[in-house]
């Protein structure tokens, strides 16, 4: 597994910074929590990482080099929402197969869709299935077989409970518990959920108005947050207690 | 299917079968030369006369019909093929050069589409080839401006970036990705626009431009039929009654293709009237087995399947359930913004002493209903300003002046502390932040005196920091003006933190009706403590993997015999799934006790 270092990466839309030299690093077989309000940013860094944003400064290196643009890439995104990432008229089989490195054969490919499925806990039948059949948690299994199915290095998952129901988001946060510990996978965990990212994360990143505000490992940051913004987030997760 | 599309389907396929079979019934008839009959009218031999060559032209009209619909078809598919390759240019050649193309197609776009046909007709000069490529390429611009906007529609999922981050070739994405997500609407354009064509090429070979003897289309036979008009009308009007009935046939079934998608199955007629009931005294909301049944395109959708329940004056009651449990909408039904086709029965459905069931009763109820949506972008109208969107409340149901409104606006604005109110009162929807417009919505709801708010996923939208400050808001309200409070919510830890009393549904039903405060604690049914172990809190610990509901939902076009919770439910036995259980003293299920 590899390291995923961002540096100093800036993204301006125009007179709009998006981005403002964010430094981050996501070492290998870890995981990074990444947390923020909507418009902070978050998706943005992933979405550089893969070229999907125009980098308008610094660098983002994969063990110190330049992540590829262009062709497969070694560092592979999850989104947030599963009805809109999966193509509704591929089935989940050649969804994933798509993704795959060097065209395998018929066989081997049919092989590899059941190994992934296996993988993210789907039943090998479903590779025959359109998406329009899967439930939202199903959906986004398959967008994380999809992404494993390109062999990568680094994968970035952005928000990719937070369109599910509660019933299926602990399965799917189970599953990237378990895809870490049995693959060790590096991640990059963009959530706007404390409470999810604390059970995922090593590491906690906060990110404020294009900012890393606050650094470190997770049980301090959410122990012990220094910053006056991670405060305001972590008292925003707190249950009330006036009116209980 | 409907009658327009039955008619569409009907005369297409004579028209085709006319264009497949006419040239080999009639061919013969349509050449033999009939000295005798020259520049006839209409006889029992021959139906609509002859040509100058005593021809038969009721059998050339038909013969016509292959080569009129083999043109028109060749320059809808020439449109087509070049519009999907302007249409799609930003993603073949990069956003650039695309942005170029996609400039020049909306110049040419601008042109007047005759004369672009005159205008290619004279390059291509004169002939059936020449005007099948004048009509194919003057009709491209138009196909590639569609194109373009379906493309980036469908370029803007995430699947499309998934295969570029795949590293899937600009083509592949083309091909495997893009034009099969956008083939529907460009064939039912094509299909009408094959009609239009025809239409052209008629008037090209009319004019002279287009097929040129002793080769004969529709056209042709319309040019050659003027000259005696007002001997034989029917000579030049038989090829244009031909043109008519293909363009229709052509354009009711582009009609019929496009309106298939919405089919929904009908709901037939009200059932009988349910026993009607009295409502619980003193309550301000009174529902009795409520039931909304929703035409859906494979059967009706039972969104809700019979809730009963009540919310006391000053009471906040939390409705808590997964997407498709039947929240929202039992939340829309009581807020009485249901309309037909949507069914709504009830026994009784009483707010603030009005039953919603009976007609009218929305108007009474005037202000003493407050409802919050989900999304405060859509909530408002965007072309007007809030503070005068506030104030019609006051003005509509209250008969107060334009000047009275708006100062009461201006107070309701401050009262749900949004900061300078009589500046921001004239401001436009998107200058408020999402925090700002769910607030100026609950003002909304405060312009008159509301005895029960309905807020459907208050805060879902909105940033942490900022869903926070907008519950201490419902709280506040609550506490200031005595009203009772239905707040739907997916989230079960909105619902402890600001409600009393909590309904947990699922399938179109309460499943578990329990104090708030008990919700994490004492909860009895087997699917709402798998709900609340399911959610991660700061608390949770980290050795374990979290809790998780097998199975998937219901489909809510089934009516399951038993419990509905029975196939996810670790408890289930033979008898949870033969047998509905009743809400009985808060719960629904036969195996709460164990």
């Amino acid at each position: 597994m590899s390291v995923l270092s961002f540096q100093e990466v800036s993204v301006r839309y125009g007179a709009h910074t998006v981005l403002d030299d964010v430094s981050l690093e996501v070492a290998a077989g870890q995981t990074v929590g990444l947390v923020g309000e909507s418009g902070c940013g978050k998706s943005t860094l992933a979405r550089a990482a893969v070229g999907l944003a125009p980098v308008t400064g610094g660098r983002i290196l994969l063990d110190g080099e330049p992540v590829p643009t262009r062709g497969r890439r070694p560092v592979q995104m999850v989104f947030q929402d599963p009805y809109s990432s999966l193509d509704p008229r591929m089935t989940v089989g050649e969804t994933i197969a798509e993704a795959m490195p060097d065209r395998p054969g018929r066989k081997a490919r049919q092989a590899e869709v059941a190994r992934l499925l296996a993988l993210v806990h789907l039943d090998a039948a479903r590779a025959l299935d359109l998406p329009g059949r899967l439930s939202g948690g199903q959906r986004q299994r398959v967008a994380l077989a999809r992404a494993l199915a390109a062999r990568p290095e680094v994968i970035l998952a952005d928000e990719i409970t937070s369109a599910l129901d509660v019933s299926v988001q602990g399965a799917v946060l189970n599953l990237i518990r378990d895809m870490r510990r049995d693959l060790g996978l590096s991640m990059l965990f963009i959530s706007h959920n404390l409470a999810v990212v604390r059970y995922v994360a090593d590491s906690v990143a906060v990110l404020h108005h294009g900012r890393i505000v606050e650094y470190g490992p997770t049980a301090q940051v959410l122990g012990a947050p220094r910053h006056a913004y991670t405060r305001q987030l972590l008292a925003a997760a707190s249950p009330l207690k006036e009116h209980t | 299917m409907r009658p327009v599309g039955v008619a569409g389907f009907g005369l297409l396929a004579v028209v085709v079968s006319v264009a497949a079979f006419g040239p080999v019934l009639w061919g013969d008839q349509a050449t033999v030369v009939d000295t005798g009959n020259l520049l006839a009218g209409p006889s029992a031999e021959h139906w609509i006369g002859t040509d100058n060559l005593g021809r038969d032209l009721f059998a050339r009209v038909l013969v016509a019909a292959r080569l009129s619909i083999l043109l028109a078809l060749a320059a809808t598919a020439i449109s087509l093929v070049l519009g999907i390759i302007l249409g799609a240019a930003p993603i073949l050649v990069g956003r650039r050069l695309g942005r170029l193309i996609t400039s020049a197609v909306n110049v040419l776009v601008a042109f007047p589409g005759l004369l672009l046909v005159l205008f290619f007709a004279v390059i291509f000069g004169v002939g059936a080839r020449g005007a099948a490529l004048a009509v194919g390429l003057a009709g491209a611009p138009a196909f590639a401006r569609l194109c373009h906007t379906l493309v980036a529609a469908v370029s803007e999922r995430d699947y499309i970036a998934a295969a570029r981050i795949a590293g899937v070739s600009r083509l592949r994405v083309l091909r495997r990705h893009v034009l099969p997500n956008i083939a529907e609407p460009l064939i039912v354009n094509a299909t009408m626009a094959a009609g239009g064509v025809l239409l052209t090429f008629a008037g090209l070979s009319f004019l002279g431009l287009g097929v040129q003897a002793p080769s004969y289309d529709w056209g042709k036979l319309m040019q050659d039929g003027l000259n005696g008009i007002y001997v034989h009308p029917l000579a030049a009007l038989g090829p244009g009654i031909a043109v008519v009935l293909a363009g229709l046939a052509f354009n009711l079934t582009g009609e019929a293709f496009a309106a298939a998608p919405n089919r929904t199955f009908s709901l037939g007629g009200p059932r009988d009237p349910a026993g009607v009931t009295a409502p619980v005294p003193g309550a301000i909301l009174s529902v009795d087995d409520l039931r909304v049944t929703i035409p859906g395109p494979a059967g009706p959708i039972h969104a809700v399947r019979g809730i009963t329940f009540t919310v006391e004056p000053g009471e906040a009651v939390g409705v808590v359930g997964e997407s498709g449990s039947g929240k929202s909408v039992t939340a829309l039904a009581v807020a009485g913004l249901l309309e037909p086709p949507v069914r709504v029965e009830a026994n009784h459905l009483v707010v603030a002493g009005e039953d919603l069931t009976a007609a009218g009763a929305h108007r009474r109820l005037g202000t003493s209903l407050a409802v919050v949506f989900q999304d405060p972008m859509t909530s408002f109208n965007p072309a007007h300003r809030v503070g005068p969107q506030l104030a019609e409340v006051s003005r509509f149901h209250q008969g107060m002046s334009r000047k009275a409104a708006f100062a009461r606006a201006v107070d309701r604005l401050r009262a749900v502390r949004i900061g300078e109110p009589e500046r921001r009162a004239r401001q436009y929807p998107f200058e408020f932040s999402g925090g700002m417009r769910q607030r100026a919505m609950i003002g909304m709801g405060l312009m008159g005196n509301p005895r029960l708010i309905i807020a459907d996923e208050p805060t879902t939208a909105l940033d942490v920091t900022v869903q926070r400050q907008i519950l201490e808001l419902l709280a506040e309200v609550r506490r200031d003006t005595g009203a009772a409070l239905l707040l739907i919510s997916h989230d079960v830890s909105v619902v402890t933190d600001v409600c009393d009393r909590v309904l947990v549904m699922y399938a179109g039903r309460v499943v578990e009706e329990l104090p708030a405060k008990d919700l994490r604690t004492l909860a009895r049914h087997p699917y709402t403590r798998a709900l609340v172990a399911a959610v991660p809190d700061l608390e949770t610990d980290l050795d374990r993997p979290l809790a998780v509901i097998p199975g998937l939902p219901v489909d809510p076009t089934l009516s399951p015999a038993g419990c509905a919770f029975a196939p996810r439910c670790p408890l289930a036995d033979d008898h949870c799934r033969a047998v509905a259980p009743e809400l009985l003293a808060g719960v629904a299920c036969h195996r709460s006790g164990s």
